[in-house]
């Protein structure tokens, strides 16, 4: 072979290493696809620290417990929805289950006078159920998720408000007024609170837990390997010996059982469900998963991230509510923060393509 | 290689009879109305190189699929050590050791080096009942494999998006050599890259060879097949056309059977218009006129 004439000029080894550098540095910033979120967080906070109507009430513990309570309910579900994304799908079924599962709970505990740690596992499995139907469903169809989890969602959604009105006199919520065996544990677990005032929700561990979890999961096991494969390059993936379908299918399950968990919480905390609830939360999970630096096509993102997007959400919404501010601003801000994580986004993904030769 | 999570550790099963480590018999593929293959056989022997050539839609990379466990052929048999098997998937073609450099490289451009390297095969540890990914141990094998193809991973958490069309290659070969403890199947691995990458990725063959490995190299380049290659297959149309070892034919007859003249001249043409200042890719432009010359 003639490849190696010496009239080749000599690349220099430095000077290749050089470019290795610089091109490093630029990419590192980006590299950390949560960055983008806990400048954002950190923004909102202070927006709503410095603005002088909410300003006492943001800095109290009160304060603070009332925008957790609203961000915990999108964080526990956007560590699952997060993952999903990374994975390549959506759940747009995600928010209705979250009433779904506290429905059937509900339903059960009324119907058949069980101890309630049963009808919450009943509930599990239910949404176990859902989960591989979702997953096997896209990854047998290859049918887009979104149009899959869109039936589902108005499968679930018809049910539940059917179901409930059916079994309840036409009323829209299913209350529990004798409370079954079990449902003082279960509060305890699940929906109730730590400390008297303010009082912190039990949730907030569970949304802690979630986000340990989940990074644990993405960033230090074999499956998490194999979300961003299945997410990033399924073909890709699949000849290399990565198991895409069953990877899916998995995360399609966490994101029903992220629904139950968030539920389950519901319903403990009173008792009861409303027949709508969680209608409508899923696009909260998506803002908060593309914000926290998730990216929409998929093979990108982070659980961190996620969890900080859904804290975003929750002092957004709630901060409006301090500063007394007419409520519609909180969604304008979202919408901002939307488009603002996305060109985050996509500036990251160019930058990747752009260095490729 | 000690270690290594790889099956690619597995005792070759040597029944030493010269049975071939990979083969496919009477092989066809059908694409709804496509003929992807029709009819084809191959032998892949330890210590050998295997050359597969033909025209773009020949059928090579259909037929390295089957025989990489992409997909099943729809008739015919695929035998690993003389015994015919059925591959559920490319997992169950990598546990036998049979590791291949896809067209597409397969690799996954936003993840890291370290992670696309061991992609499907992940070294794991165990903490009581959980296994995590062994993330020191799977950086540490990855730069010394890529340092043995002579590339030096400064950053293993480097995306694999960022590097350039010949550090991507060298990762998916590096990988491929890796696992592939038995067979290295590599479709155009020189397509891609410029003409000293390609003169590395060609001693990477040899050297694989020389392990006593199958090899089975898809070019469209006779000047890169004729100097590494013990037996050429050459593919038409889903068919082989022509079964050589390497004493039965000369780089000149391999081109001739592999394009027409004109085709080259064309080639040849288009090379010297993107070769540039580079002398080596103008040489090899030169060349393809003069065989262009010699076919009409
Ligand atoms: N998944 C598929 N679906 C339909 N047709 C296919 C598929 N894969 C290959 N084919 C067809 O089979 C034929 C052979 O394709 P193949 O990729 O094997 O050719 P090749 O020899 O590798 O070509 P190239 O040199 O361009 O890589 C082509 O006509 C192609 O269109
Ligand atoms: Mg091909």
């Amino acid at each position: 072979m003639d490849v190696s004439t010496p009239t080749m000029p000599a690349e220099p080894g430095a000077g290749q290493n050089d470019r290795v550098v610089t091109a490093r540095a630029v990419t590192r910033v980006f590299r950390r696809p949560e960055v983008g979120a806990a400048l954002a967080a950190v923004a909102i906070f202070l927006i709503f620290a410095l603005d002088p109507v909410s300003q006492p009430l943001w800095l109290s513990q009160a304060g603070l417990v009332g925008w957790l309570t609203q961000a915990w309910q999108f964080g526990i579900m956007a560590v699952p929805v997060g993952l999903l994304m990374i994975g390549g799908e959506f759940d747009l079924s995600a928010g209705v289950m979250t009433g779904s599962t506290a429905i059937l709970t509900g339903l059960l505990a009324n119907g058949f006078g069980w101890n309630i740690w049963l009808c919450i596992a009943v509930s599990a499995v239910f949404a176990v159920l859902v989960g591989l139907f979702n997953g096997i469903l896209v990854v047998r169809t290859k049918l887009p998720s979104f149009i899959v989890t869109l039936a589902t969602f108005f499968i679930l959604r018809g049910t539940s408000v059917g179901l409930v009105e059916a079994l309840n006199a036409n009323s829209t919520v299913v209350t529990v007024l004798n409370p079954p065996a079990g449902a003082d544990s279960a509060r305890a677990i699940f929906g109730g609170t730590v400390g008297a005032s303010p009082a912190y929700p039990v949730a907030l561990i569970w949304w802690l837990v979630a986000t340990i979890l989940g990074m644990i999961l993405l960033s230090r096991t074999t499956v998490g390997n194999w979300i961003f494969a299945a997410g990033g390059e399924p073909n890709a993936a699949r000849n290399v010996g990565v198991p895409v379908g069953a990877t899916k299918v998995l995360l399609f399950v966490l994101t029903a059982l992220g629904a139950w968990l968030v539920g389950t919480i519901q319903f403990t905390a009173g008792l009861s469900a409303v027949s709508e609830q969680g209608v409508g939360y899923e696009l909260y999970y998506i803002v908060a998963a593309v914000v926290g630096g998730c990216l929409l096509t998929g093979g990108y993102g982070s659980v961190l991230g996620s969890s900080i997007g859904a804290a975003i959400i929750g002092m957004a919404l709630q901060g409006v509510i301090y500063a007394r501010w007419p409520s519609q601003w909180g969604f304008a801000f979202l919408g901002i923060l939307l488009l603002f994580g996305v060109i985050v986004n996509a500036v990251t993904f160019r930058q990747a393509q752009r260095a490729r030769r | 290689m000690t270690g290594t999570p790889a099956p690619a550790a597995q005792a070759p099963a040597s029944a030493g009879d010269g049975a071939p480590l990979l083969e496919a018999r009477h092989v066809s593929k059908y694409f709804g109305s496509v003929i992807a293959l029709r009819d084809v056989s191959l032998q892949v022997h330890a210590g050998e190189v295997t050359c597969v050539l033909g025209d773009n839609g020949a059928g090579k990379s259909s037929l390295i699929k089957t025989l990489s466990g992409v997909f099943p052929p729809d008739e015919g048999e695929i035998l690993v050590d003389g015994q015919p098997i059925r591959f559920s998937g490319p997992r169950e073609a990598r546990a036998h050791g049979i590791a291949t450099v896809f067209q597409d490289l397969a690799t996954v451009p936003m993840m890291s080096v370290w992670r696309n390297f061991f992609l499907g095969q992940e070294p794991t540890r165990s903490f009581g009942p959980v296994r995590f990914l062994d993330q020191g141990r799977a950086k540490d094998v990855m730069r010394v494999e890529m340092a043995k193809m002579g590339i030096n991973v400064s950053d293993p958490n480097q995306y694999v998006g960022t590097l350039s069309g010949g550090e991507r290659q060298a990762v998916a070969i590096s990988r491929a050599v890796y696992f592939g403890a038995r067979v290295l199947i590599l479709d155009e691995p020189t397509s891609a890259l410029g003409v000293r990458q390609s003169g590395i990725v060609l001693r990477y063959v040899l050297q694989a060879r020389d392990m006593g490995r199958g090899v089975i190299l898809i070019t469209h380049n006779p000047h890169h097949a004729y100097p590494v290659g013990d037996r050429f297959v050459l593919l038409k149309l889903g068919q082989v056309m022509g079964s050589f070892t390497k004493d039965q034919i000369d780089v000149a007859q391999l081109t001739q059977m592999m394009a027409g003249g004109e085709e080259l001249a064309q080639l040849s043409h288009e090379l010297q218009r993107v070769s540039g200042d580079l002398p080596a890719a103008r040489a090899a432009a030169q060349a393809l006129a003069e065989d262009a010359a010699r076919t009409v």
